[in-house]
């Protein structure tokens, strides 16, 4: 097929999803199973691109012309590929997930909950196909957009707070300093396109060249950057699935790939270096990891934890990005990859423990790994992971990060993601020990009661998917190598 | 720029269009009240509609490459006689207005039935044949005092139609009444503005009257004839002190009359603003001699702030939209304001993207009203779910009006931030994005209730009759269309903005 067919594709298929779930809204069966299809799908599409195009780029596919010199137009190249990947692929287990979980849990709504969902796929694709910021901030913003009803779900007043929480911080920093970021690119330059290099070299210079990247890192609400990190823990209110699939991955990721994206094509590494733009950016990034990952230990609800260890790790991603050399933005990509997996892995748990037990505080889970041992055990690799240990994925894009430090002499980098590992382990290891040491509360089952298949069986998988990605760091460090080589 | 002399010779109807684009409405008017008949005076007031739109859109194609059309009423050539001129400032404002009043009439059909007794339909149609006539006079004419005679027709029969929604609720005439007593002086200031020129310069032909007074230069008389025209219309525009009477006629007319106003009317008043700042004064005249700019740009600010703030705590659908009319207007104030191409091209943009934008939500607040009797948040909760349709429209219009990507709304905005980034005014870009996060606020108040609150206990609303519909549904995916295909839009704005910025050389 050919690449760009695929690429339209990519986007229609789960849009037309959507429409789907709402046509279908009374046949749960064939809904679900449609969107299992059009997942499939996707992938699938996403894997053409991927044979077609390998780790290579493609000329832009323009579409129309909405201002000048302003294309609504979408192209391949190996990040945006590499975000396709993740998120299409983990859409397929984490939809499975959400059948499971939505009808295990006697959750309302359905149709407009999968709707929604399919709809925030498609402006993933969109973000990560697209060919200039001009495209990825129209999908940006519809992402925005498709995943509030998400979050606002269950309707309750703390959903609904949570869900104006989220909107506020993403629609407000996206308005009022992204879009400022753009308009001003767009007025010194003319293009918006993602060159190699960047294309701010030239048009700009002094201190003018630090505001504009700080417009762009605090725009972008959605790398969850202190202090706009307030609506990641807000929007975990959202039923489980959507904080595996879209506060793992979509939602963030899509974050943290527009930051690397702005640094790597609009900006240009070497252009951050030259001009030192980026160091105030790397502070900050090490202050959010550190301070994030300490409020992570205070949190008792483990949503509430994974949220803000999430916003630490983020910070990773951001930091690569700001270390501006090409082993730091490799890192920070890969990082993209190696913390989905791990990250979705936890979430999913988190959410097999309260189907099964509808515990949601850390405290309350005392015994819990004895009568749910493959939850657990998922939990323990997708920890491990994100710890950074071998031989799991994780391990890897930290890697790469400290040698990225160590290639700018910022020592004290490479402290702070130290201390950081130490503080995931502080943070996430006690919820495994309370697991399985601390003995079960009085009348609680004894016997082995894990939940519902479709809910325990996709974290295993993902569990499984990081010790593989350990195996094929390499090659994925490979596929990522263009977008930092030499022109 | 060639001007295409219309001469007597071997005219074609084609070469009459312009003033068929008046004439055509003009006449309809009377042929309603005449025919009388209920099932025709529709017909023959939507018909009519629909050729003037037809007409609007020749006229612009022959423009939109910055050529202007002059046309001699009854061959009298001017200054003596009066001239209808279409350039494409003006044939964008055509177009906007009467393809708006042809998709309010067939919404109107259905609408009024519930709101205006049976026997007032004829009268109703007539007077709102006689506004466009108005509306469309105003726009296209080139002669000063001959802006003022539409005016007045469209004025007066605005004041009718705002009335008329006295048959649903009382509060209607009073609202009627404020905006005669507000319109008639901003009229009257219009008029002795027009007087003082007159005086000054002997003529009352705009392209006369430019270069009469570019040849005086400023004098008393002619600063003075400056002031009582811009605060005249900034009375009908409805800058932000001068608002008063927009919020209470834009909630208590019928719905159909509101969304036509709200589309149109305040829009033509600002074309009126251009036109005489632009073309008649010369901008050198205007802006650096008067500082014009230093006392547009205050007010627009304040209008961006205070009446999105303002917005936030209504508690009626209806209200709030008037309310962000007044703010979104200080938007396009500030693109006059800034003085440069870019700027007057985001003003034009607005004018069109918020015209279509602003129809959209009128007419969605008008079909809650019509099933659910009232348009307070606490009437419309939960109607998303009943009203799916409907609902969805109004959210399409609400995105548009915060300007989200993809949208019409997000078009002019992006427009009018380039232009102050481009005129180097850094705070007043920092203030437009900070103000449109008010309008991210008091729009998603009206998603929440639309969406998330459960509808009132034992209603359940019928979906809305196609006729209301179709036209919401046109004007909401216009406002998507007009968000990704900018060409017709931006091109006609930028060749509008260039002509305005010729001042008067722009007319020749």
């Amino acid at each position: 097929m050919e690449t760009n067919t695929a690429i339209l594709l990519t986007m229609l298929i789960p849009a037309g999803a959507a429409v789907a779930n709402l046509v279908f809204r009374n046949r749960a069966d064939l809904r679900d199973g449609i969107t299992l299809a059009a997942a499939v799908a996707t992938f699938l599409m996403v894997l053409t691109i991927l044979s077609n195009v390998g780790n290579g780029t493609t000329e832009p596919l323009v579409l129309f012309e909405v201002l000048p010199g302003l294309d609504f137009a979408f192209s391949v190249e190996p990040l945006g590929l590499l975000f396709a990947i993740v998120a299409s692929g983990l859409w397929i287990i984490t939809h499975l997930y959400g059948i499971g979980y939505m009808r295990g849990n006697n959750e309302k709504n359905h149709a407009r909950f999968f709707a929604s969902f399919s709809l925030a796929i498609s402006a993933v694709m969109g973000i990560a196909f697209a060919s200039n910021m001009f495209t990825l901030f129209i999908f940006y913003e519809i992402l925005t957009l498709s995943t509030y009803p998400l979050v606002a779900h269950k309707g309750t007043p703390e959903a609904i707070r949570g869900a104006r929480t989220y909107l506020g911080i993403l629609l407000g920093t996206s308005i009022a300093l992204q879009l400022l970021a753009l308009i001003w690119t767009y007025s010194i330059t003319g293009t918006l396109d993602f060159t190699k290099g960047g294309i701010l070299e030239g048009y700009i210079a002094g201190p003018a060249v630090a505001v504009l990247l700080a417009l762009y890192a605090f725009g972008i609400g959605k790398a969850a950057l202190m202090p706009f990190h307030r609506w990641l823990p807000a929007a975990m209110v959202a039923p489980t699935p959507v904080s595996a699939l879209l506060h793992a991955v979509a939602v963030v990721k899509a974050g943290v790939f527009t930051m690397l994206k702005v640094g790597i094509y609009i900006f240009g590494i070497d252009f951050l270096a030259e001009t030192g733009a980026s160091e105030w950016l790397m502070w900050l990034a090490a202050y959010t990891i550190i301070a994030a990952s300490i409020i992570a230990m205070t949190k008792d609800n483990l949503k509430a934890r994974l949220a803000y260890s999430t916003i630490s790790q983020l910070a990773y991603i951001t930091l690569g990005m700001a270390l501006a050399t090409s082993m730091g933005a490799l890192g920070g990509g890969m990082h993209i990859a190696m913390h989905a997996m791990g990250k979705i892995t936890l979430f999913m748990a988190a959410g097999s423990i309260y189907v099964a037990t509808h515990k949601t505080n850390i405290s309350q889970m005392n015994g819990l790994g004895r009568i749910m041992p493959i939850t657990y055990a998922a939990f323990f690799i997708g920890a491990l992971s994100i710890i950074g240990l071998p031989p799991l994925g994780g391990s890897w894009s930290k890697w790469l990060l400290i040698v990225g430090a160590a290639d700018t002499g910022q020592w004290i980098m490479i402290g702070v993601l130290m201390v950081s590992s130490l503080l995931n382990v502080a943070y996430l290891l006690p919820i495994i020990g309370r697991g399985f040491f601390s003995p079960l509360p009085e009348g609680s089952p004894t016997k082995i009661s894990e939940s519902p298949l479709l809910v325990w069986l996709p974290p295993a998988i993902t569990a499984l998917g990081t010790i593989i990605l350990f195996f094929y760091a390499g090659a994925l460090q490979e596929f990522l190598s263009p977008i930092v080589s030499a022109n | 720029m060639a001007v295409v002399e219309t001469t007597r010779v071997a005219m074609t109807l084609y070469d009459h269009l312009p003033v068929l684009q008046v004439l055509v409405p003009l006449v309809s008017a009377p042929l309603i009240v005449l025919i009388g008949s209920r099932r025709l005076t529709w017909s023959i007031a939507f018909t009519a509609s629909a050729v003037s739109f037809v007409i609007a859109i020749l006229l612009l194609m022959q423009v939109i490459d910055g050529s202007i059309i002059s046309y001699q009423i009854g061959g009298w050539a001017p200054p003596l006689g009066i001239e209808y001129r279409v350039d494409a400032a003006n044939a964008f404002v055509l177009l906007l207005v009467s393809g708006i009043s042809t998709l309010v009439l067939p919404y109107a059909r259905e609408s009024i039935k519930s709101e205006i007794p049976a026997r007032h339909h004829t009268l109703f149609y007539a007077a709102f044949m006689l506004c466009l006539t108005g509306l469309l006079g105003v726009t296209i004419t080139g002669d000063a005092f001959n802006v003022f005679v539409f005016l007045e027709i469209s004025s007066l029969s605005t004041y009718v139609l705002i009335a008329m929604g006295s048959y649903r609720d009382k509060r209607a005439l009073t609202a009627a009444y404020d905006y005669l007593i507000m319109g008639t002086i901003g009229a009257t200031f219009f008029v002795i503005g027009l007087g003082m020129l007159y005086m000054a310069t002997g003529t009352l032909n705009m392209a006369d009257l430019a270069d009469r007074i570019a040849d005086q230069g400023a004098n008393r008389t002619v600063r003075a004839a400056f002031a009582f025209i811009v605060v005249g219309m900034g009375l009908k525009i409805a800058i932000y002190p001068l608002h008063l009477w927009l919020p209470r006629a834009y909630t208590f007319a019928p719905s159909a009359v509101t969304v036509f106003l709200a589309a149109t009317a305040t829009k033509v008043a600002i074309y009126v603003l251009l036109r005489f700042t632009f073309s008649v004064f010369q901008p050198k005249f205007m802006f650096e001699v008067n500082t014009l700019e230093f006392i547009i740009l205050p007010f627009a600010i304040l209008a961006m702030f205070a009446a999105s703030f303002i917005a936030i705590f209504q508690t009626d659908f209806k209200r709030m939209l008037a309310y962000s009319s007044i703010a979104q207007i200080g938007y396009m104030l500030l693109g006059i304001s800034l003085l440069t191409e870019t700027g007057l091209t985001a003003t034009v943009v607005y004018l069109f993207n918020h015209g279509i934008t602003k129809a959209t939500l009128f007419m969605g607040v008008g079909i809650l009203v019509l099933r659910s009797g009232g348009s307070f948040y606490n009437r419309i909760q939960g109607m998303g779910k009943t009203m799916p349709w409907t609902s969805a429209a109004i959210v399409i219009g609400g995105l548009s009006l915060i300007g989200v990507p993809g949208t019409a709304g997000f078009i002019s905005k992006w427009t009018l931030v380039e232009a102050t980034i481009e005129k180097g005014w850094w705070p007043v870009s920092i203030l437009i994005v900070l103000s449109s996060l008010l309008a991210v606020i008091y729009v998603w108040r009206v998603f929440e209730v639309l969406y998330l609150k459960a509808p009132l206990a034992g209603t359940n609303y019928k979906e809305a009759p196609l006729t209301m519909l179709i036209p919401m549904w046109i004007l909401a995916l216009s406002c998507i269309y007009f968000g990704l295909a900018t060409d017709v839009t931006l091109t006609a704005a930028r060749a509008a903005a260039q002509g305005l910025l010729a001042g008067s050389a722009g007319m020749f």
